[in-house]
């Protein structure tokens, strides 16, 4: 394994430095029915789950087929999806906002063979490759985060949820039976890289303990000031410890303030939050980022907490499936899941859903709960 | 022979979507067989390690990947994120294993070649493990050394003629939907905006300047597929100002049955007969529309332009053509006092080169934001902090009731002093003549 240069000369850096020069502009990559129709298109229609076309002004047709994708892809699996691209697309492809795969092809004659060929590849596992579906009043990719694969922060791992959720989903993924599309978010901890806090469901990894100190090492990796201005509950104040027999600086938790954020772990690496029983999985529900009939929603929680149960997530991904279910059968065309739950109201919700209403559901964090009171008579029983 | 064993892992390749573990297990074979003869320049074995500390948090329930890291490019304040293994002993093949996030094209089209040679670099330099793509919207290659990422670099930009995005207190990678390239509802041409802005600041993209991130997002429609209202600091939403082209024949087909609703999106079950009645004029937010003499009429100056109608009927019914976007402000995820949706700021303005417009908005605020916002403290929580009013001063924008859902329900104004008649200095002695102590 010896060390090839690019051309990068160490001690004279700035020699030759390209910098600033942004991504690769959009329109080489475009596939030339594409290039020609853009902002020309009239409307869409779909052939079946995962297969649509659309029709421009000039007549000219693009038939798409959308694959479900795994956000954590290899290049060998890369590699397959160009071959693909290149064997039946002219060598054009590309990903959607929810880690998607689309293939466009210029006519229909083309969309068989394609879907064929993409649905025949499996891993030696036994899963498919390239899974045809994803449109429509249906349930698409789930968007997620990293998670255990390869963060310092995760409350549950990503990848692995996400797939045991969407093996339990697989048939709506294939399927325009909802009455309306399903979106399903995972974030791996509260950052919330995904933004998960606007999906019909979340999953949504939290912590429950307050972080473990590591007094003996804190003040010489972290800031003090910086770890106790990070808690936005004023939970951390600094305090002196005793660690063998000597005085260290460190700091103090006042453990019932504490939210499990994760902020001060964020900032001082010596305050441990991640913890086997004390991490889990938060289910919340209803939200919405489209405008379409009413404004978009924040989700909601609905499941305190679940535990990490690897590698299925058996009780997360039973809970998700029982939503969907009551969903399915009760809502009204065109109607999201929040749009559901707000019409028969949140009481009907966790009827319908079977799921257990807790004080953990009450909102208590400061102004926005008293919003989330009922300031009403009117209710069901 | 896998180098461990996983037996947890294992049973994440059996189901129908696809596996990751199943991915991962035939990168890490290609790896080891290495028929192109790869002069891998990090541990050819990369992969299996990262399988292995990954079963561990499998057995464990917790990660083993340490506290972030400084690390980075010369001259560059992000795009690349220091990771390492807390567990490097027995898995030294990721005891370094740094993120670079590579900023994807807009639309995230691609062609089959320029992929193969992003894989080809990642494969000599880096673990081949990729996320196609980030939650932001870049290429993110997971996992390589630091004596490599300036070799990464230097080969992305001089030979792919391709930068890194953003990370940390940046302005991160710009990202957005489809747009006009494909889709009929597009009402600005998502990618030109994202490209152009992204090029605009290349300098807050990659020298960390601001108090925290700063994120854009680009949305042709008020379908918002990329989210931008929900996770956007700053979120160009498509719109338009005049009235929806209808056509009565494709409405008349609709009613008749010759034409499916919402392009098919519901064939998975038989909901009957479409009904115009029921699923698109009782449905209408505003309740402007109506059918008279078998036509389909708008009321289009109460119309608030939510997509439903379009959306069911895309062959009857189109967007305006006097269009433009709508800019909301502060959006962000949870951390740290609640999540909070984008709010209105610019309810229209043009999307046309130069987007001068666009950018006075933009550079207005980061003053604002720059001189007042406190360390980690995001657009949104300075908009909560010092009151919309502060928005509108730094900004130089009329206040506007699109601005809000409703009038505030206090009285509790900050009058400022020129604002009142008289001003407040105010002579006790000529009070008094008037009112006795």
């Amino acid at each position: 394994m010896a060390f090839v240069s690019s051309g990068y000369n160490p001690d004279k850096p700035m020699e030759d430095r390209i910098t600033d020069i942004g991504p690769r502009k959009f329109d080489e990559f475009y596939p030339p029915v594409i290039a020609k129709n853009k902002g020309t298109w009239l409307y869409h229609e779909y052939i079946q789950p995962g297969v649509y076309y659309h029709v421009a002004k000039s007549g000219d047709k693009v038939f798409t087929v959308r694959v479900g994708g795994v956000r954590l892809m290899s290049t060998t699996h890369i590699r397959e999806v160009c071959d693909i691209a290149e064997k039946h697309c002219d060598g054009y492809l590309r990903f959607t906002t929810r880690n998607n795969i689309e293939f466009m092809v210029d006519s229909e004659d083309k969309v068989k063979p394609l879907v064929q060929d993409l649905e025949s590849r499996k891993f030696d596992g036994g899963s498919f490759k390239f899974p045809v579906g994803g449109t429509g009043a249906g349930i698409t990719n789930i968007v997620h985060t990293q998670g255990w694969l390869h963060c310092h922060t995760p409350a549950t791992d990503a990848s692995g949820p996400v797939k045991a959720t969407m093996d339990v989903l697989f048939d709506d993924f294939k399927d325009h039976r909802l009455p309306a599309h399903l979106r399903v978010s995972l974030a791996c901890c509260l950052n919330m890289c995904g933004a998960v806090h606007c999906s019909d469901i979340a999953i949504l990894g939290y912590h429950r303990k307050p972080p473990l100190l590591d007094h003996e090492y804190l003040d010489k990796m972290c800031e003090i000031p910086l770890a106790i201005a990070a808690c936005p509950t004023a939970a951390i104040k600094p305090a002196k410890i005793e660690v063998g027999g000597e005085k260290v600086k460190s700091v103090a938790v006042k453990e019932e303030r504490c939210m499990f954020c994760g902020n001060c772990y964020t900032m001082c690496p010596s305050m441990l939050l991640a913890d086997t029983e004390g991490d889990g999985i938060v289910i919340m529900a209803g939200g919405k980022v489209s405008n379409r009939i009413s404004a978009p929603k924040f989700s909601k929680v609905v499941v305190a907490f679940i535990p990490n149960e690897a590698p299925r997530w058996p009780q997360t991904t039973e809970t998700i499936k029982q939503i969907v279910e009551a969903y399915a059968k009760g809502a009204n065309k065109y109607e999201r899941l929040g749009e559901w739950a707000e019409r028969i109201g949140w009481e009907r919700f966790f009827e319908k859903c079977e799921l257990e209403f807790t004080h953990h559901l009450i909102d208590d964090f400061r102004d926005p709960a008293y919003f989330t009171w009922r300031q009403t008579t009117q209710f069901k029983f | 022979m896998a180098k461990h064993k996983t037996p947890l892992l294992d049973q994440l390749e059996s189901g129908p979507w696809p596996s990751f573990v199943s991915d991962m297990k035939q990168q890490a074979e290609v790896r080891a067989k290495n028929k192109e003869k790869v002069e891998f320049q990090i541990p050819q074995d990369v992969v299996e390690d990262l399988i292995g500390v990954l079963e561990l948090s499998y057995k464990h329930g917790r990660t083993h990947w340490k506290h972030g890291g400084i690390v980075g490019v010369f001259g560059y304040g992000g795009g690349v994120i220091g990771r390492y293994c807390d567990q490097p002993e027995a898995f030294p093949g990721v005891a370094h294993f740094h993120t670079m996030r590579v900023n994807q094209p807009s639309g995230k089209f691609y062609t089959a070649e320029y992929l193969r040679q992003l894989c080809d670099l990642w494969d000599f330099r880096g673990s081949g493990i990729t996320n196609m793509h980030g939650s932001t919207g870049d290429i993110i290659f997971l996992g390589t050394t630091t004596p490599q990422l300036e070799e990464i670099f230097y080969e992305m930009t001089h030979t792919h003629k391709q930068d890194l995005g953003g990370s940390g207190s940046n302005l991160r990678t710009p990202s957005d939907c489809i747009g006009a390239a494909r889709c009929e509802y597009a009402c600005y041409d998502t990618h030109a905006l994202c490209y152009h802005l992204t090029q605009e600041y290349q300098d807050e993209l990659h020298r960390p300047a601001f108090p925290y991130k700063f994120k854009f997002k680009f949305d042709g429609c008020p379908n918002c597929c990329v989210a931008s209202i929900a996770r956007a600091d700053m979120s160009y939403i498509g719109t338009w100002r005049d009235d929806i082209p209808v056509d009565q024949e494709a409405v008349q087909a609709y009613i008749g049955g010759e034409l499916p609703p919402n392009g098919g999106a519901h064939s998975g079950r038989d909901w009957g007969p479409f009904d115009i009645e029921k699923e698109v004029i009782n449905l209408c937010p505003t309740n402007c529309m109506w059918m008279e003499d078998n036509k389909l009429k708008i009321d289009n100056k109460e119309c608030n332009r939510c997509m439903h109608c379009i959306n069911v009927m895309p062959r009857a019914l189109r967007i305006g053509e006097d269009r433009g976007l709508s800019i909301l402000v502060g959006a962000k995820a949870p951390i740290l006092d609640g999540a909070q949706m984008g709010s209105m700021l610019v309810p229209f303005i043009k999307a046309e080169e130069p987007y001068d417009g666009i950018k006075e908005v933009i550079e207005a605020i980061w003053d604002w934001w720059m001189e007042e916002g406190k360390n980690r403290e995001r657009l949104g929580e300075l908009m909560k902090r010092q009151g919309f009013q502060k928005l509108l001063e730094a900004t130089g924008l009329k206040p506007d009731p699109r601005m809000v859902s409703e009038p505030r329900s206090n009285p509790y104004i900050f009058w400022k002093e020129e604002e009142v008649e008289g001003g407040w200095t105010r002579d006790i002695n000529e009070f008094r003549k008037h009112h006795q102590r």
